[in-house]
């Protein structure tokens, strides 16, 4: 089992490397959903099975595979806009950042001290580094849409290593950090609409009335 | 008592839903404040004891960020009645909602010491205040609702990571996994350094965010400059310190580790930086509301100075959550008045307020002078503790720039407060239908009289809460 999840956790960070580099936000949503599916997934793999388990994880195929990517993707459709244009960094250079922070996020994850039965896991600097690409996504696009799409692949970041607390934590935190979740996009989704309706379209960098003279 | 503190709020916010009219809703809002005021007295003065578990503890830190939300709550929960009439063509349900979910989660803040349900409790605050920021509905107030939402989530998110690593070094430990504050602060000799390391950056830099630490403050000029006055008057007497108590729970659990040292430098580098770049955007701001947000940044960045500096600078700090948070609550409504008087926030159209507008100018002008620290307001007292505390030290660099910073802010502030008040009226300018009356003058005169007397007699109970309050916070070498 531990094999399959590490391998799962691989793909999360390939996936992060494909919502760095691509500008098709149909594509992004999907890909951010996938990576969302993934780790609804994930604790069904490491902890021994239970109701309660089940309960969570159809919380979070529910949430990240269909609630989430239906709003935004309602949102794409409404204002009509198909692409991520001109980031503020390129794509090449966020990519490269992207590699450099999954590398020093292996080199974090090392130095820490970790239980025995997580020894061999990845879920440290999976985490870390998805919760750094969040990061990049958010400061170097324009489009609202995407800097949603950043926050989310954060959240994700910080899914996974919550996934390391799972068993000894109350699940007040988790559902907490789930309802944050849900709420934090819905409220982001009315915003969008707001911003749309506004501006008549989804770009951040137009919001600059309010700028430092 | 616990459960009392954050459903009255809630229940409030449940009728002013249901209520259909637009003029009754305020009064209703204010009622509820009065009951949250008059149930948060009762527990000041008769604690009630720990419930069982510990989840719910109202110490001395708590009861000092509790009095000072409820209170400013109160006044303007009164001014909303005044102010939501001068605003009759929206509806105001959102707004009085709004204000009462965000009450019962600040309640919820400062009564718990159960650091996950702490987290959630300041998310819903972040939350429940976005729809009032965009009250205006206009193209920037939308912008500064993004903004706003964004960064302060993005902070929140990662002081969540900083919990979780909290979470693990006691599973690495092998102690109890437990986020309660107290389980914690006595297992932190056996946490793993390299964990709790970690976990005090990611808090830092998380509620640093929902403080508006510079240079993590970018969101606060936009929200505090485009929402309307009470909502100002909330965000920056009432959230900054909530996000300042849980910065206060942080410190609390660096006490018990060898961290505290890293973690004092950090507060006192983060807090003058805060203090340096107020000082720098407040000179020649022309937007009277921003130039407060830049005053709110100064005043979040005194608070960290004085809790990284310790020893007496603490009860300075304390103090300080008292008098900054009632000190805005004057300078945003009077200022929510200025700008409906003169439809502008402008100081190229705001001139001679004090004739225009007597008492609301005359109220921002004492604001302004109790907000730079002159006596004999409350403000005075907590600076100069502050201030001293530092020499006694022996800090003289970060004494002496504390001192700078406030000395230019006082002129950078006076170079746009005293042409706003001052002076003729411009001829041109445009003439509103807005009045000085009761219910918009009271709540800032009222919050100005405590923000005076503080500054002159502390009471006795209240000095008591804000040593208590020190005393959890002093270092122990």
């Amino acid at each position: 089992m531990i094999t399959l999840a590490d391998q799962l956790l691989v793909l999360v960070l390939l996936i992060n490397f494909v919502a760095l580099g691509t500008s098709r936000l149909i594509f992004s949503i999907r890909a951010v959903a996938i990576q969302g599916v993934i780790l609804g997934i994930l604790p069904g793999l490491i902890h021994p099975f239970s109701w309660h388990l089940v309960g969570i994880i159809s919380m979070i195929l529910v949430t990240k595979g269909l609630v989430i990517p239906m709003l935004l993707n309602r949102a794409v459709r409404t204002a009509e806009i198909k692409r991520e244009v001109e980031p503020y960094l390129g794509y090449v250079p966020t990519l490269l950042l992207g590699a450099v922070f999954t590398a020093l996020s292996f080199g974090f994850a090392g130095k820490l001290p970790m239980l025995p039965e997580h020894q061999n896991y990845m879920f440290v600097p999976a985490s870390m580094a998805t919760l750094m690409t969040g990061f990049l996504i958010l400061t170097t696009r324009r489009k609202a849409i995407s800097q949603v799409l950043g926050y989310l692949v954060l959240e994700n970041g910080i899914f996974i290593f919550g996934l390391l607390l799972a068993e000894a934590m109350p699940i007040m935190v988790e559902a907490g950090a789930l309802l944050d979740l849900l709420v934090g996009t819905f409220v982001m989704g009315i915003v969008i609409n707001h911003i749309s309706r506004e501006f008549s379209s989804l770009d951040t960098s137009r919001l600059t009335s309010l700028k430092e003279e | 008592m616990f459960a009392a503190l954050i459903i009255l709020p809630l229940v409030g916010a449940a009728v002013t839903w249901l209520i259909p009219f637009d003029r009754l809703r305020p009064k209703v809002l204010s009622l509820f404040a009065l009951a949250h005021l008059g149930i948060t007295i009762q527990m000041l003065s008769f604690t009630p004891p720990e419930s069982p578990g510990g989840w719910f503890h109202l110490d001395a830190l708590g009861k000092i960020v509790l009095l000072s939300t409820s209170v400013l709550f109160l006044f303007c929960a009164v001014y909303s009645i005044g102010y939501l009439y001068y605003r009759r063509e929206r509806s105001n349900r959102v707004m009085c909602v709004g204000l009462l979910v965000c009450l019962a989660a600040a309640s919820m803040v400062t009564i718990t010491h159960h650091l996950g349900l702490m987290w959630v409790a300041l998310e819903t605050t972040t939350i429940s205040m976005t729809p009032l920021i965009y009250f205006n509905r206009n193209a920037r107030s939308i912008e500064a609702t993004w903004k706003y939402l964004l960064i302060c989530s993005v902070g929140v998110a990662l002081a969540l990571i900083g919990l979780y690593f909290l979470a693990y070094a006691t599973i690495v430990a092998q102690v109890e996994p437990s986020l309660l504050l107290d389980d914690l602060i006595r297992d932190a000799g056996k946490l793993s350094s390299g964990w709790v390391h970690a976990a005090f950056v990611f808090l830092l830099v998380g509620f640093g965010t929902k403080m508006g630490l510079a240079p993590l403050h970018t969101w606060k000029p936009d929200a505090y400059g485009e929402s309307p006055g009470l909502v100002g008057a909330m965000l920056a007497g009432g959230l900054v310190n909530l996000a300042f108590l849980s910065l206060l729970r942080v410190y609390q659990l660096c006490l018990a580790t060898k961290e505290i040292a890293f973690f004092q430098n950090a507060l006192v580098t983060m807090g003058l930086i805060s203090m340096l770049f107020a000082a720098i955007f407040m000179a020649r701001q022309a937007d009277f509301k921003r130039m407060l947000a830049y005053s709110s940044v100064e005043h979040v960045g005194i608070m960290a100075v004085a809790l990284g500096l310790g020893g007496k600078a603490v009860f300075g700090a304390l103090f300080h959550v008292l008098a900054n948070g009632l000190t805005k609550g004057v300078l945003f409504l009077s200022s929510g008045n200025i700008h409906r008087s003169y439809n502008s926030k402008n100081t190229d159209h705001v001139r001679g307020a004090l004739r225009r507008l007597p008492w609301s100018g005359g109220l921002f002008l004492a604001g302004f002078f109790a907000i730079t620290g002159s006596p004999p307001f409350a403000p005075f007292i907590s600076e100069f503790t502050i201030v001293s505390s530092a020499f006694i030290q022996g800090r003289v660099v970060v004494g002496a720039l504390f001192l700078i910073s406030l000395g230019i802010i006082f002129i950078g502030m006076a170079l746009t407060v005293l042409p706003m008040v001052m002076g003729e009226a411009p001829t041109d300018s445009e003439t509103t239908s807005y009045k000085d009356t009761f219910w918009t003058v009271a709540p800032p005169f009222c919050l100005l009289l405590l923000v005076f007397l503080l500054g002159i007699w502390i009471p006795a109970p209240l000095m008591t809460i804000l040593r208590d309050g020190a005393a959890l916070l002093e270092v122990h070498p």
